[in-house]
């Protein structure tokens, strides 16, 4: 038995017990556990001279068009692996009471653990697709059964938005299958890196494009950005926490899997149009989010400003950058999902997010604070964090790049004001929510309870492992080298 | 074995059905539905033994054909027609309310038996290489259907339906045989196979008349596949039609119109002058037939008649299938769309009978709080709606996939284009009633009974979703 397809076929098996009438949520979490200590277990033995795919396995699926459920993973899938598994653990376990149809929340985010863990244990790029695409419906359900605020339209959006988004990444897809010649068709990313190396295929730069449009918009990139912030404000904790802490990697995952190695031309031929981009990630979301007035939509914001700094790595096209991305990568998600995590605890203790209202509440639940602390310093790229390690890569990268230009100097330039913008708005939160004289009605707040506690202390530990010994992580994700 | 005998069981079967509903003395009629449905099940088993199809030379063999395309469609329409059969139990009550009872099941005999009839005359029309044998099993087919499409007489929507579908078809019907008189009087044969041969030989002057003929054939068949600008009967057929009818006609009808056009431009392809406007005209039916399709579904609050409009947004998918011909995999694709087409139309429908006769209504608001009422029914209307969306994994997904490929191969990028932004569309009126499942509260609490045999259909059809959307190499491989 394949330990990857293990760890895809856990998830499901929990949901379909759930379905019978299991406990949802002893089920969902010890599915989730043994995940975690089974990503564990491959991170540990992967072997890092060896280097390339291992755990690998295939069962046919259409081999006349090249399309075979093939599973394996190298370094930076196993990072990708391991953040899943920690996050939809921590998500599950710090999901609230559900009164009613407890079933089908637990069932919506195993669906969604599934599909991402899919989608980053695969190597044919139609099942990497396919697995993605599982998620879209939960988070339909999810956000318009449990979510808060302007739930209805904020799934319609984010549903519609990312349905659109990933035709036109299929779109894209296909044209380069079909771009290979008829003999030799696949899907399989082991042959098109194959390819690649042997520099005999050279993809249209069209194509690149509508990969780079459909990814980006998975990730959120500016202008394609807009279903993020109402999708991540108005889901509920753990969704939100699958969403931007995991599913929005596989964008990126996508691109370094796909553009990096096929389109080596492209990217160069389209660098300034990208760091454009990137420079509205960073820099008009950095500010939009400067003027949120609630706690959950600057967090919401801010992952989609994020986003900036780990397009920056890939657009530099340099080692050192895409090792930097892929290290960001792991840990913005750990980091984000801290965040949402703790800003899902304030809401449910407060019932408002809104800064105007909150205050000094440091002072009741003195441990929320201080983590919250965490991962506010996390996400600003604080050094001893994996942010700073990732984010300093990503500078070096982009400024010591051949496509060296003014566009990657403003890039780097606005990165670096960046950090001070997501400061800014990250420590206005932090004081306007935690410190300062405290409301009357806020006086009897609990502090965190230890389930929640350690929930998040989970998604710490390792942001700070890696924040002070990023080695362990460069070393996995640097596996990508030859392509 | 002769392949004729296929449709002449599915007849007799037929007829004696309808002795025994004469003769045998039971009110109860579901085992009408069953016999039939039994018998056919035999029929298609028997369709798997090698069978030969006519002699070439002999005299069958200028009408009909035994190929891929119809073996495989014969088999698409024969399971079709057993899932409805088996719908008609579910459907007695409604029929118990609109027709005048003069017996206790008066008509819910004849109901279950004429679709077998429909059934006959499309095998004959997938099966038909001539003109005159399609014309006549299209007859066969379409009269049965007006009468099923009629069949609620105390109801003012089935009537208004089956009306319009009698007027509309057979102006349809007209234009076919017009079409069919210009072909003939042209070339001289109405053999399909013979007129790539019999045009070669043509003067330049009778390529006009020649292309009026297959314009007004093109006409009919668009009428019958509900493509753009003749599908407005189909919204209003197919909200009116009882149920079961509904679905018969979206899947089984649709499918029969499709297989005759595969036909007419498979042997046209050879001919260059006429191919080229042909596939011309095609693509832009697919182009404008999608938009149309799919725009229209979106403010619709009827779920049979967004099913209508969506299965007139299907038929533009499909038709960027068929203008996408000259790739070998283009069959395949269509076939495959098919496939998968059946499976989610017909779950959907399903689902639409037991919850409208537990609701009292086809508004998508009587889904509201579905998924508490019962998590079944909510399950498996979502994973129809998914699939028609196109979510990988589901049938519907690697039917769109195949399909965008193969135009793709083509170099029909508007196509893709406008099929991206008609799948955004989709995403939002599928998901409406998902919203009306899953968010919105129901109006009432209690739990809605689901009998044996559509929890049977349920998990049949839902499994084939499910089989297609992760293998479908079989049915790829059925029609290479």
């Amino acid at each position: 038995m394949s330990p990857l397809l293990l760890l895809i076929l856990l998830p499901l098996a929990a949901s379909l017990l759930i379905m019978v009438g299991a406990n949802p949520r002893r089920t969902a979490l010890g599915a989730a556990l043994l995940n975690l200590v089974l990503s564990v277990l491959l991170f540990a033995r992967y072997d890092l001279h060896a280097g390339g795919w291992q755990f690998v396995s295939e069962w046919h699926v259409l081999p006349n068009l090249g399309i075979n459920l093939s599973l394996g993973a190298d370094g930076l899938s196993l990072t990708m692996l391991l953040l899943s598994t920690l996050v939809t653990f921590s998500a599950l376990w710090i999901a609230p009471r559900i009164e009613k149809r407890e079933g089908l929340y637990y069932i919506c985010l195993l669906f969604i653990s599934a599909g991402v863990i899919g989608a980053f244990s695969t190597l044919d790029v139609f099942f990497l697709y396919s697995f993605h695409e599982l998620a879209l419906i939960p988070t339909f359900i999810l956000i318009g059964v449990w979510g808060s605020g302007d739930r209805q339209a904020a799934a319609w959006k984010a549903t519609i938005y990312l349905g659109a988004a990933s035709f036109v990444l299929l779109v894209g897809l296909i044209a380069l299958y079909l771009s290979l010649p008829s003999g030799i068709r696949t899907f399989d990313l082991r042959q098109l890196d194959q390819l690649a190396a042997a520099g005999t295929f050279h993809p249209a730069s069209w194509i690149y494009l509508l990969l780079l449009v459909g990814f980006g918009t998975l990730v959120s990139l500016f202008p394609f950005h807009s279903w993020a912030p109402p999708a991540y404000a108005c889901a509920p904790t753990p969704a939100a926490m699958l969403h931007s802490g995991v599913l929005k990697k596989f964008g990126l995952y996508g691109l370094i899997r796909i553009c990096l190695p096929l389109f080596p031309e492209a990217m160069q031929q389209f660098s300034v149009l990208l760091v454009l981009m990137l420079i509205g990630n960073i820099l008009y979301i950095g500010y939009v989010t400067v003027a949120q007035k609630r706690l959950d939509w600057t967090i919401g914001y801010s992952s989609v400003m994020h986003m900036g700094y780990i397009f920056l790595g890939l657009a530099s096209l340099t080692v050192i950058g895409v090792h930097g991305a892929a290290l960001l990568m792991f840990a913005h998600g750990l980091s984000v999902a801290a965040a949402f995590a703790l800003c899902g605890e304030i809401r449910r203790r407060t019932g408002t997010l809104d800064y105007s209202e909150l205050g000094g509440i440091g002072k009741v639940t003195p441990v929320l604070g201080l983590l919250f602390g965490f991962a506010a310093m996390a996400s600003v790229g604080l050094p001893g964090f994996a942010n700073f390690a990732g984010e300093i890569l990503v500078f070096f990268g982009a400024t010591f790049s051949s496509i060296y230009g003014p566009a990657m100097i403003l890039a780097v330039i606005v990165g670096v004001w960046g950090v001070v913008v997501s400061a800014i708005y990250m420590l206005r939160a932090y004081r306007s929510v935690f410190w300062g004289p405290i409301a009357a009605r806020w006086e009897t707040l609990t502090d965190i309870t230890p389930t929640a506690k350690w929930s998040v202390i989970l998604l710490l530990v390792p942001l700070m492992i890696a924040g002070f010994y990023p080695q362990f992580i460069l070393n996995m994700v640097g596996t990508i080298i030859p392509r | 074995m002769n392949t004729i005998f296929l449709e002449f069981a599915v007849v007799g079967l037929g007829i004696v059905l309808l002795l025994a509903e004469a003769f045998v003395d039971r009110t109860n009629k579901d085992y009408l539905a069953y016999l039939g449905s039994a018998g056919l099940f035999v029929i298609l088993l028997l369709s798997f033994l090698p069978i030969q199809g006519p002699a070439p030379g002999s005299s069958d063999a200028a009408f009909i054909t035994s190929d891929i395309l119809s073996v495989f469609f014969t088999r698409f329409l024969l399971i079709t027609t057993i899932i409805v059969l088996l719908m008609a139990p579910g459907f007695k009550p409604v029929l118990a309310r609109y027709l005048p009872a003069e017996r206790e099941g008066a008509g819910v005999g004849e109901f279950t038996i004429l679709p077998l009839f429909v059934c006959a005359g499309l095998m004959w029309m997938v099966s038909s290489i001539d003109f005159i044998m399609i014309f006549v099993a299209l007859e066969l087919a379409t009269i049965t259907l007006y009468v099923l499409s009629t069949y609620l007489r105390q109801n003012n929507a089935s009537l208004e339906a089956g009306t319009k579908f009698l007027i509309l078809g057979a102006l349809s019907t007209g234009f076919f045989v017009y079409g069919i008189t210009w072909i003939f009087g042209v070339t001289g044969t109405t053999n399909i196979t013979a007129l790539p041969h019999a045009i070669s030989l043509l003067p330049e002057s009778s390529i006009l008349p020649l292309l009026l003929g297959i314009a007004l054939i093109l006409v009919s068949l668009s009428f019958k596949i509900g493509a753009f600008p003749f599908q407005f009967w189909v919204p209003d057929v197919y909200q009116g039609a009882p149920t079961p009818v509904s679905a018969y006609l979206s899947v089984a009808s649709k499918a029969a119109g499709f297989v005759v056009l595969l036909r007419l431009l498979l042997a046209l392809e050879t001919v260059p002058v006429v191919a080229h406007k042909l596939y011309a005209v095609i693509t832009l039916l697919a182009g404008v037939t999608l938009i149309f399709g799919n725009l229209a579904a979106i403010p619709q609050t009827n779920l049979k008649r967004l099913l209508g409009y969506s299965s007139v947004a299907h038929a533009g998918y499909l038709l960027m299938g068929v203008a996408s011909l000259g790739s070998l995999m283009a069959i395949p694709a269509i076939g495959l769309y098919f496939a998968a087409y059946l499976a989610m139309t017909l779950l959907s429908f399903v689902v639409l009978m037991v919850v409208a006769e537990a609701t009292g209504g086809d508004e998508i608001s009587r889904f509201n709080g579905l998924s508490q009422r019962s998590p079944l029914l909510a399950g498996a209307m979502l994973l129809a709606m998914a699939s028609l969306a196109g979510i990988p994994f589901t049938a519907g997904f690697v039917g769109k996939f195949m399909i965008f490929e193969v135009a793709l191969k083509q170099g029909h990028f508007g196509l893709v284009a406008i099929g991206c932004v008609t799948v955004a569309a989709g995403f939002y009126y599928y998901f409406k009633v998902a919203r009306a499942m899953y968010w919105q509260q129901p109006t009432e609490e209690t739990a809605i009974p689901v009998s044996m045999t559509v929890r049977i259909l349920i998990a049949v059809l839902g499994a084939g979703i499910l089989a297609i959307g992760i293998y479908p190499g079989p049915i790829l491989a059925a029609l290479r």
